[in-house]
């Protein structure tokens, strides 16, 4: 049996009449980069939110890492190891690079007792910089959040989930509004970080992840379509139809 | 001459005093979402806690050191207890919640120390007068509560800036859902500042004494002016309620001194005003 970082069995939710997921079963063996792609409306985003806690499934279950965690509230499953990027930008504008990325080493140091010994501290702000240094953000650790370009904040979206330190990384449209260098390179640091965390992405871009993704999960109306490697996803008429004509 | 140097030296003290509960009334609404009612009331808890121990010990440095940990203390214990179950609910209850809360504490100080109120001496280290080199000499006890405050204020300003936890205060009070969706355990700080506004609430309490006396009323007085401070310095804004709280404090004691009447309503005159011209208060971000 493969060594799972993540189950997720027979998820089902409905907003009002509408069937957003619809017995969705996922299962991400660790170390792989699994991406899940689909039309908008399609359910990824929902889906995402019953896997970390941010809605609850109708039925279901979600097991993260051997422990069942359905149901269980957001923070806590954040504390688990388990990291969400954000389609939109979240991060805190008003505060500098630094403290962004800081605050979630913080968070991760979790155990905390509020005055920690210093070199407590001091390994927390080494975790800060190692982050900033990995996604290419060092140069700006100073700059105010909401002075940096849309990519670079959506980098720094990226760093702040990694300061987390997760066991698996979700990763909600990492390249959105990118130009296609942005684009490039943020794909080429996924690639990189995946190297030693598990990563589940949402993508809308095929290309994107064609090229990086271990398994794909094609959704189609709240169900699962099709699951494969890439260039099984790639060829299959089904896939081709609804995703690839159909939306872009 | 004289007489008006000595005006502002009193409105600056009561101005700091001001700027304390300000400080705290704003910190907890920032993070914990709601408005304290109960500030003034713990407040005048707090001064007299003191003015027993400046009796039980013959001075208010005990007083001092002893009476913010105790306020600290209570605070995280009302904030566990009755404050957390109103949370997620309408901001109004946690209102209505405080607004009790205050009742209980003054008619609770009413039964345990009577409605008279007490004096409190200030230290008699610091019973002599200074003199500023313009005006009349003024009492040394003044000036320690100008030193405190400026202390107390520069305190907090260090804590929110310069360590883990207020770096943390800071992008709660921004926004603390992504800060609960990166793992924070975003209550234990809802109570760290929860306890700290009452701490330092406290501490104006014990300062106040030996100026005013205390007695079961003086919360309600000062609460009303320090949520003018809040509103014209800016919610939200750190030195727009250090800015708002002097201002006020000196404009109140000015105007006492050249047409009394109209002190009481200069601090809403001027929130009108501010309100009126400069929504987000003083210092408000934008």
């Amino acid at each position: 049996m493969t060594d799972l970082i993540l189950r997720a069995e027979n998820l089902d939710r409905s907003f009002g009449g509408i069937h957003a997921v619809n017995d969705v079963s996922l299962e991400i063996p660790r170390g792989t980069l699994h991406a899940i792609i689909g039309p908008n409306g399609s359910g990824k985003t929902t889906l995402f939110n019953l896997i970390t806690g941010h809605t609850h499934p109708s039925s279901g279950r979600v097991e993260f890492d051997g422990q069942d965690i359905t149901g269980m509230a957001y923070a806590k499953v954040a504390r688990k190891g388990l990291a969400k990027s954000y389609q939109i930008t979240t991060v805190f504008p008003l505060l500098t690079v630094f403290e962004n990325v800081r605050i979630a080493a913080q968070a991760a140091a979790h155990s905390y007792v509020f005055w920690r010994p210093a070199d407590g501290i001091k390994a927390v702000t080494r975790a800060t910089e190692e982050v900033l240094e990995r996604i290419g953000l060092a140069a700006d650790r100073d700059v105010i959040a909401s002075n940096l370009s849309h990519g670079d904040q959506r980098r720094l979206d990226l760093a702040i989930a990694l300061a987390t330190s997760p066991r698996l990384l979700l990763l909600d449209e990492p390249t959105a509004g990118m130009s296609p260098t942005e684009t490039a390179a943020t794909v080429e640091l996924v690639r990189e970080l995946n190297r030693d965390v598990t990563i589940l992405m949402i993508e809308h871009k095929m290309d994107v992840i064609f090229d990086i993704a271990t398994t794909i999960t094609v959704l189609h109306q709240g169900k699962k379509l099709f699951e494969g490697a890439p260039a099984e996803v790639k060829s299959h008429p089904l896939v081709q139809e609804v995703y690839l004509t159909g939306s872009l | 001459m004289d007489q008006l140097i000595s005006q502002l030296v009193l409105g600056l003290v009561s101005g700091a005093l001001l700027v304390l509960l300000a400080l705290g009334l704003n910190l907890i609404f920032g993070l914990l979402e709601f408005i304290n009612f109960s500030h003034g009331a713990l407040y005048m808890v707090g001064a007299y806690i003191a003015s027993y121990l400046a009796v039980a010990t013959g001075t208010l440095w005990l007083a001092l050191l002893v009476v913010p940990v105790v306020m600290a203390a209570l605070g995280a214990a009302l904030e566990r207890t009755v404050i957390r179950p109103m949370y997620g609910r309408e901001q109004v209850d946690a209102l209505l919640l405080t607004f009790g809360l205050t009742y209980i504490l003054i008619e609770g100080v009413r039964m345990i120390a009577g409605s008279g109120g007490r004096r409190v001496a200030a230290p008699e280290i610091l019973a002599f007068q200074v003199d500023l080199g313009v005006g009349r000499p003024v009492p040394a006890y003044l000036l320690f509560v100008v030193v405190v405050v400026g202390l107390v204020v520069g305190g907090l300003w260090l804590f929110l800036q310069r360590t883990n936890v207020g770096l943390i205060v800071r992008a709660g009070i921004r926004d603390h859902e992504m800060i609960r969706a990166l793992g924070v355990r975003f209550d234990r700080y809802r109570t760290l500042v929860f306890a700290i506004g009452i701490a330092v609430a406290g501490i104006a309490g014990v300062l106040t004494g030996p100026i005013t006396g205390v007695y079961p009323e003086m919360g309600a007085d000062i609460l009303i002016l320090a949520f003018v401070v809040v509103v014209v310095g800016g919610m939200g804004s750190f030195w727009g309620a250090v800015v708002a709280g002097l201002l006020i404090g000196v404009l109140v004691s000015i105007t006492t001194l050249y047409a009394s009447i109209y002190a009481g309503i200069v601090p809403f005159v001027l929130m009108i005003l501010v309100m009126t011209f400069r929504p987000r208060g003083l210092l408000g971000a934008t």
